[in-house]
């Protein structure tokens, strides 16, 4: 299950970025999901639910996903579609010389943490 | 609250662990072939065949990282390769901090100089992560058909070698050689193709000789 893999290594990168901010709480978190990642959103879902028990430093943490759209660009006739409809095939021309320009990204965008005082409180 | 931004790629602690095993591989001159497909089609078996032809040139050992891997470690160990066990936490991919785990001991023995690493089979996650290796081969057999290309891009991009294996059973198959190969060059047009049959031992000679 490749989510729980992602799943590890967003925690693994959280932990680092606590550590060089001295977080002791993270309220949430974004990730960017392109939709051709591999990664399907509701499987990360059920395993950020499951793993950020594990961990006091994200025991609260909501998982926010931001959906990127996949965008292929075709070679041939330089138009764009969207790859999830089509594929490799352009839809236009029917062009198998064709890549991808957007949708495979998984990146971590941001966090939510207490304020300062919220936190020494 | 306050919102810190990071846009941080999650395969970018993954790429520097990556980045530290490769260099450390080519110190020592090592090869660490990350042979990645999908369940089935045929990795142990041209492994086995690797092993048998060309062991008394290179000293071999393959890593298991395959779920079914415990039959496949006796069948390498038959054959005089060392067999090493890498231990995937149940994951569907080996990443570089795993590889880098099961590389340890073998980095500083220094008995070995050519390591196939058998990941996972599938062809989605591997392709995702870097394991470290020196070099990615993928293994796409013909009963999976030539349209694999078309459906799992990635894979195609990430390997430096492809062997497209039981080449004996083309007849039976709809399988375009040319139109594969052309769909293949398209997505990665520096990647070596190699035809074989691990059953006949056809082109086995031409990929040996590219590995030796
Ligand atoms: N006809 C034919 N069968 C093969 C060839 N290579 C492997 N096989 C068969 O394919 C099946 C799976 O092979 P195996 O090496 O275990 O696949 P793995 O799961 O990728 O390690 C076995 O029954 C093999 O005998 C080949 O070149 N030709
Ligand atoms: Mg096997
Ligand atoms: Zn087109």
């Amino acid at each position: 299950m490749h989510e729980l893999g992602v799943t590890f290594k967003i925690i693994d990168d959280l932990k680092e970025v606590a550590n060089e901010n001295e977080l002791v709480e993270i309220q949430k978190v974004v990730i960017c999901l392109g939709e051709v990642s591999t990664v399907i959103p509701e499987y990360l879902h059920d395993c950020w639910k499951w793993a950020r028990k594990r961990e006091p430093l994200l025991e609260n943490c909501e998982l926010e996903i931001e959906p990127i759209k996949a965008i292929t660009m075709c070679g041939d006739c330089k138009k764009t579609y969207e790859t999830v409809k089509y594929a490799k095939i352009c839809p236009y021309c029917k062009s198998e010389n064709t890549w991808l320009v957007s949708g495979n990204q998984m990146m971590i965008k941001e966090i939510e943490v207490p304020e300062p005082q919220e936190q020494s409180m | 609250m306050k919102v810190i931004e990071l846009n941080k790629t999650i395969t970018e602690s993954n790429d520097k662990d990556a980045a530290l095993l490769r260099k450390e591989l080519k110190e020592q001159q090592m090869e660490l072939v990350n042979v990645m497909s999908s369940p089935g089609s045929g990795k142990t078996t041209l492994l086995s065949r690797m092993i048998q032809d060309m062991g008394d040139k290179r000293q071999i050992g393959v890593m298991e990282a395959d779920i079914a891997s415990e039959v496949d470690a006796i069948r390498i160990e038959k054959l005089g390769a060392k067999a090493i066990q890498a231990h995937t936490d149940g994951m569907c991919h080996m990443d570089a901090g795993m590889t880098a785990r099961a590389m340890r001991a073998l980095l500083e023995e220094k008995s070995l100089d050519l390591i196939f690493l058998e990941n996972v089979g599938n062809l989605i996650c591997p392709a995702e992560f870097d394991t470290g290796a020196t070099m990615n081969m993928m293994i796409l057999s013909v009963p999976e058909g030539d349209d694999k290309p078309l459906k799992y891009p990635l894979m195609f991009e990430k390997s430096d070698v492809l062997v497209i294996t039981k080449m004996d059973t083309l007849e039976y198959f709809d399988f375009d050689l040319e139109l594969c190969c052309e769909r293949v060059k398209r997505l990665n047009p520096k990647i070596k193709i190699f035809p074989v049959s691990a059953k006949t031992g056809k082109g086995m000679t031409e990929l040996e000789n590219f590995m030796l």
